[in-house]
């Protein structure tokens, strides 16, 4: 693991673009602020990369500096996974770590993407990888080795092979996408002339829970996310809406008001009869799992304005979780059940902050300076937040890391992007 | 009077639903009827004859309390699902129709303005609808004929941020099934 004595390079770096911005870009990437611990990192570009049709250096370069903890360092050197890099070169270079790695197109037609990442301080290797995969899966083996990357340089599994839901609106069209965790390489799941809401992965990464209002009515379905098939998880009377899965996929939390006001109730996977999880009088929505599964976060005004609770699904008295303010929605949790991320309005500006589940006297933490954000979703390794929020005019994704020091905003061209959430590990 | 108001607003209600349904712009209709009324007022003005009571007509204004666009539209304050009194006769008109056709049916749509999470919001919209269906039920109408539904801030009537336009999104909408 690298660590302390890199540091020192990092400080007096205010601002770091993108390097990387490909013509078929689903999104602009921008990433500010400043790292407390950024290793200098050089990913020379893969021999034959050129033959290709994805920019693989750039794309790990990309995933890498977006994760915060890195800062790419500008090369032109032809080196590839074969070589023997000369250490004292590339600390000249300013490098404390090197990737090299090369393509070749296979007779099957598919390429072998080969690696191996140098520790530059210490003078040795680190490892390396050869993975044969299709055309269409070349980002995701670039995002694969950025993963590599960052696991053995910070001990934390990476995230950037993952991906994210989300939706997005061109004028009155709405369309549920899945896209690489970096925002690019966006497939779409559902194209519909009504508003798509609240995406949920499923834990085992196959489906996909929504509400759709393409019969005029909030309903609940779940997507196959490699099929396309679909079904109606929920069409009760009234709305039904706010899909969460339970940890093992088997099952669904989700808010109906066929009982009169919006309530919490519990359903298999393949619908049928709902079972009522809370019995109040007031709005109960927004329902969220812990990792084990026996408690759920949720929203309620059951005090006046909209604050976040939990209740035992095992029978138990409903507790409230935040205190501070008079609005606070959209809870999430992180996957290790330590940190909530949830949306609190302060004033006039709706804002992500986070809360110490294990230090209930800490004050909680704002962790964006922006008055539209919403819809908060954890990495599956907790180190960064996703969520939506407004700049210039459009609805744009970002995402941040937990002290909120650097962040990444996804902004699409083309469209308004909102209700992100980050996929589980595999696919 | 009262049954004459009710009646217009019927017969404007069912103007504005046709024009739902068939797709055409909801301020196309009722105009003619409002122009109409306002120029009643002006040759009633212009004769100048109150003693003349037989040929006195009974002008209704419908600019002054319900606007004939939003006749079939109910507005609601900040934070609020109260089904304000100036929105009676709408209510009243929608059950008279309802009850005098079993067979129609309708959506309570609820909506909110932009501020705030979208499932909150879709919540909010819910429970407005839900206080129309109220009102209405009180006043005879069978629970099998309305359904309340919501579509929180996804569906404003007007765009902009200002309070303005939240006001006219803070609604519910009578819709037919």
């Amino acid at each position: 693991m690298l660590n302390r004595r890199h540091f020192s390079a990092a400080s007096g770096l205010a601002l770091c673009a993108p390097a990387f911005t490909p013509a078929l870009a689903q999104f602009r990437v921008e990433i500010a602020g400043v790292g407390a611990t950024q290793v200098p990192i050089a990913i020379a570009k893969f021999r034959d990369e050129d033959k290709t049709t994805q920019a693989l250096s750039a794309i790990i370069r990309a995933d890498l500096e977006r994760a915060g903890v890195f800062r790419g360092v500008d090369t032109s050197v032809a080196i590839d996974e074969t070589a023997q890099p000369v250490m004292g070169e590339w600390r000249g270079r300013g490098a404390d770590a090197l990737v090299a790695g090369s393509v070749t197109r296979l007779a099957d037609g598919r390429f072998d993407v080969r690696f191996k990442l140098w520790d530059i301080v210490k003078g040795q290797e680190l490892g390396g990888q050869s993975n044969a995969v299709q055309p269409a899966d070349l980002r995701l083996a670039a995002h694969r080795i950025a993963d590599y990357v960052y696991e053995k340089l910070t001990g934390d599994k990476g995230v950037f092979s993952t991906r994210i839901a989300y939706v997005t609106r061109t004028g009155s069209r709405y369309a549920l996408r899945i896209a690489d965790a970096d925002g690019e390489g966006g497939q779409v799941a559902l194209n519909s002339p009504e508003p798509i809401i609240s995406p949920a992965w499923a834990p085992n990464g196959q489906e996909l829970a929504y509400v759709s209002f393409e019969k005029q009515k909030a309903i609940v379905y779940v997507q196959s996310v490699a099929t396309g098939e679909r079904r109606v998880i929920a069409n009760f009377r009234g709305s039904n809406s706010a899909p969460a899965w339970s940890p093992d996929s088997q099952s669904l939390a989700l808010t109906l008001s066929r009982d009169g006001i919006s309530q919490l109730y519990l359903m298999s996977r393949n619908g049928g009869e709902p079972k009522r999880i809370t019995t109040s009088q007031a709005i109960d929505t927004e329902p969220v799992f812990t990792p084990d599964g026996r408690t759920l976060y949720f929203v309620s005004d059951r005090g006046g304005g909209p604050q976040v609770y939990r209740t035992p699904l095992g029978g138990g008295a409903v507790e409230r979780v935040t205190f501070s303010g008079s609005y606070n929605i959209s809870p999430s949790l992180s996957p290790d059940g330590r940190n909530l991320a949830y949306i609190s309005r302060q004033g006039n500006a709706f804002r992500l902050y986070l809360m110490d589940l294990t230090n209930p006297g800490a004050t909680p933490l704002a962790l964006s300076d922006t008055s539209d954000d919403e819809s908060p979703s954890f990495a599956p390794n907790g180190r960064l937040i996703i969520y939506a929020s407004r700049a210039q005019g459009r609805d744009v994704l970002m995402t941040t890391t937990l002290d909120g020091k650097i962040k990444a905003k996804l902004v699409s061209t083309a469209a308004d992007v909102r209700e992100p959430m980050w996929g589980p590990y595999g696919r | 009077m009262k049954s004459t108001h009710l009646a217009l607003l019927a017969a404007l209600t069912s103007a504005v639903l046709a024009g739902c349904a068939s797709g055409v712009k909801l301020d196309d209709k009722p105009a003619p009827v409002e122009n109409r009324s306002t120029g009643g007022t002006a040759s009633n003005s212009g004769a100048n004859n109150a003693g003349t009571s037989q040929s006195q007509v009974a002008s209704v204004d419908l600019t002054k309390n319900a606007p004939a666009p939003a006749s079939s539209v109910i507005y609601f304050d900040y934070d609020s699902y109260v089904v304000k009194d100036e929105f009676r006769p709408t209510i009243e008109a929608q059950a008279k129709s309802l009850s005098a056709n079993k067979s129609k049916k309708v959506s309570v749509e609820g909506h909110t303005d932009e501020r705030g999470g979208r499932e909150y919001n879709l919540a909010l919209g819910q429970k407005r609808a839900e206080a129309v269906v109220k009102s209405l039920e009180l006043l005879g109408v069978s629970q099998s004929q309305v359904e309340a539904v919501s579509f929180g801030k996804e569906r404003p009537a007007v765009q902009g941020s200002d309070e303005a336009a939240w006001a006219k999104n803070r609604r519910a909408e009578f819709n037919a099934k």
